[in-house]
């Protein structure tokens, strides 16, 4: 399963400092029908404007061609924010001192229906990792109830195992996404100090004991400041083309969530610039054309309305990050998970899209193929 | 006019609407391109909600309804889907599309020739989407499908009918309909499917994603009319060189 993070560590050793010339950039995007695992090591030093601008033209073709006109939407829904982990960035971590909640069955119900009347029909059911206040019976209960509002009912809960991920395929979730916030392992293991998330590859397998346990997506990728950019992102484009091969009827996603401050004292060790953020994207759609690219709502609206045009597959709208943020107005900035950056609601993301051409779509999956 | 599925179609330009910008684009397309056949991915028949309609919604009545089950990992999930979108539609056409990998989207030729034994048991008209071989389409022919749907190069990718060679056979041998699906990028290359003998083709991509799909949708469907007609009236012979109107003979002999 690792070795894919070794091949990424040596790509990335033997072309950090590799500038490609403007030359080879056209060579590799104009004539090659598929890159090299070279080239795209290569790619990720392109720095001229100019060059992104090129790749970003491909990139576009290659969407659309296999994506067509349609952007899918979707929202998460928090429903419990307990946490054991330590965790030194984050919001949820159990070191902050403020108050846990955790939705009853009919607070998740009400979200549901409060989701439902903005127009939403996809969810992502969230929890912090804490498998005593969020156990595994709670998180299949709110997912079987959301299956009775959503048209697409998807997790991003603590690594589960393939028994769970089995039971909650078996009444019709069909996607998990799974953040393993740096490939590092080194500094993984220093930005994670206690918790059970401390388990690297746990959670890096997470994604395909859920595969195997009959999903039909999933969602990775690497959470960009925590360790070096560059790094993370190679190696989680190749993770995507480890569970590509691995599980080829399977639609695979990647996402690139930037650290985003969150109440936290912690400072990044890396920023990415959204030069460098659209750069990435950019040379995942190029290495893996058919891989889904998911932008959250931690971006702000100008630079996700332009990345709808080139790479885009999958977006969140109207994003609560607080639990019962839908029912109930909360301080999204006070108790979130991390800072939203865009809050525009439902329709003004569904207008943007069609401004642009190109259709909303919230259903991705008939509902209860599982369960028929 | 020709006949498929039990219906009587004056056009031979089915339509997959699953890339579409925007789904009022296919009354348009019924009423302006002559289209008959929209190709319906039930996974993404969705109920209305406050943002985005039913695509059921937009399909005219006397429209035919081609119900895809795109998405389906199996046989066993590819039925449901179809019972599905036979229960959504009303419906009974479904193209069975079994996809072995979301790389090449290449149909799982096993797993098509399952589902479509089944439903053609069910009672559905069955358009197998497959890659072009002939002896499952031999096969699916004795099971009793409506057509076989053989891919011109890999879905999307706008590439035109990359596999002439393999194609050929079936549309000799087969004595259903062949429906040329996938890859078709131009309205040359769909004109270029009917002179080779194709009874239908079916496109998506090419006419979704273009700057203007209504236009697009006009010229594929003026470009399947002309490569249908070429063929009726037969094609003359390439000859690998020039042939003097006045043969050499004559002068010879004179």
């Amino acid at each position: 399963m690792v070795s894919f993070l070794k091949e990424a560590e040596e790509l990335f050793e033997e072309y950090k400092d590799y500038a490609p010339s403007h030359r080879e950039i056209c060579e590799i995007i104009e004539n090659k029908e598929f890159l090299t695992k070279e080239d795209l090591a290569k790619l990720l030093n392109v720095s001229s404007k100019e060059d992104i601008m090129l790749m970003a033209k491909k990139a576009q073709k290659l969407t659309r061609e296999n994506f067509g006109k349609v952007i899918l939407l979707y929202a998460p829904l928090y429903i419990a924010n307990y946490c054991q982990n330590g965790c030194v960035y984050c919001g949820f971590s159990s070191r902050k001192n403020y108050k846990r909640e955790k939705l009853s069955f009919e607070e998740i119900e009400n979200e549901l229906r409060k989701m439902k009347e903005e127009g939403i029909d996809s969810v992502i059911i969230l929890t912090g990792e804490d498998r005593i206040n969020s156990s595994f019976e709670y998180i299949e209960k709110a997912c079987s109830i959301a299956t009775n509002y959503m048209s697409e009912v998807s997790i991003e809960v603590y690594p589960l195992f393939e028994e769970e991920y089995r039971k909650l395929s078996n009444i019709g979730v069909v996607g998990i996404t799974v953040y393993q916030e740096t490939y590092q392992r080194e500094d993984y293991d220093k930005l994670h100090p206690f918790g059970p998330k401390k388990d690297f590859e746990f959670r890096l397998n997470a994604p395909e004991r859920a595969l195997k346990a009959g999903f039909h997506e999933a969602c990775i990728g690497p959470l960009l400041g925590l360790s070096e950019p560059k790094k993370d992102v190679l190696c989680a484009i190749l993770h995507a083309e480890y569970l590509l091969d691995k599980f080829p009827k399977a639609e695979i996603s990647i996402s690139f969530p930037r650290f985003r401050s969150a109440g936290t004292e912690f400072i990044p060790p890396y920023t990415v610039s959204d030069k460098e953020f659209i750069k990435f994207l950019i040379i995942a759609r190029l290495y893996l054309p058919r891989v889904g690219i998911v932008v959250s709502t931690r971006e702000r609206p100008s630079l996700r309305d332009a990345l709808i045009d080139v790479c885009i597959t999958k977006m969140s709208a109207g994003s609560k990050t607080t639990v019962g943020g839908y029912a109930e107005e909360k301080d999204e900035d006070a108790e979130a998970q991390f800072e939203v950056e865009d809050r525009r609601s439902v329709s003004e993301v569904v207008d943007v899209i069609i401004k642009k051409g190109l259709r909303p779509e919230f259903t991705n999956w008939v509902k209860g193929v599982k369960s028929v | 006019m020709f006949e498929i599925g039990g219906k009587k179609l004056k056009s031979r330009l089915f339509v997959g609407t699953g890339k579409l910008p925007d789904y009022s684009l296919i009354e348009k397309m019924y009423y302006e391109a002559g289209i008959e056949v929209f190709a319906v991915a039930v996974r993404r028949i969705g109920p209305n909600t406050k943002h985005t309609k039913n695509v059921l919604e937009y399909i005219p009545k006397g429209a035919t309804i081609m119900v895809n089950t795109s998405g389906a990992q199996d046989h066993k999930e590819a039925v449901k889907i179809a019972m599905i979108g036979r229960e959504l539609t009303d419906s009974d056409w479904v193209k069975v599309e079994i996809e072995k990998d979301t790389k090449y989207l290449f149909p799982d030729s096993f797993e098509t020739l399952k589902a479509c034994e089944i439903l053609v048991k069910e009672g559905f008209k069955v358009f197998p989407y497959i890659y072009p071989d002939l002896n499952l389409a031999k096969e699916l022919e004795q099971i009793g499908v409506e057509a076989v749907m053989p891919l011109g190069s890999p879905i999307g990718t706008n590439k035109g009918i990359g596999c002439e060679v393999l194609l050929k056979p079936i549309i000799n041998e087969i004595k259903i309909p062949v429906i040329i699906d996938a890859g078709i990028g131009r309205p040359s290359h769909a004109a270029q499917a009917m002179e080779m003998g194709a009874d239908a083709v079916l496109i998506n991509t090419a006419i979704a994603t273009s700057a203007d799909p209504l236009k697009m949708a006009i010229a594929f469907a003026k470009a399947v009319e002309a490569g249908r007609l070429a063929f009726e009236v037969g094609l003359l012979k390439e000859y690998e060189y020039a042939q003097a109107s006045s043969p050499l003979e004559d002068f010879i002999s004179g």
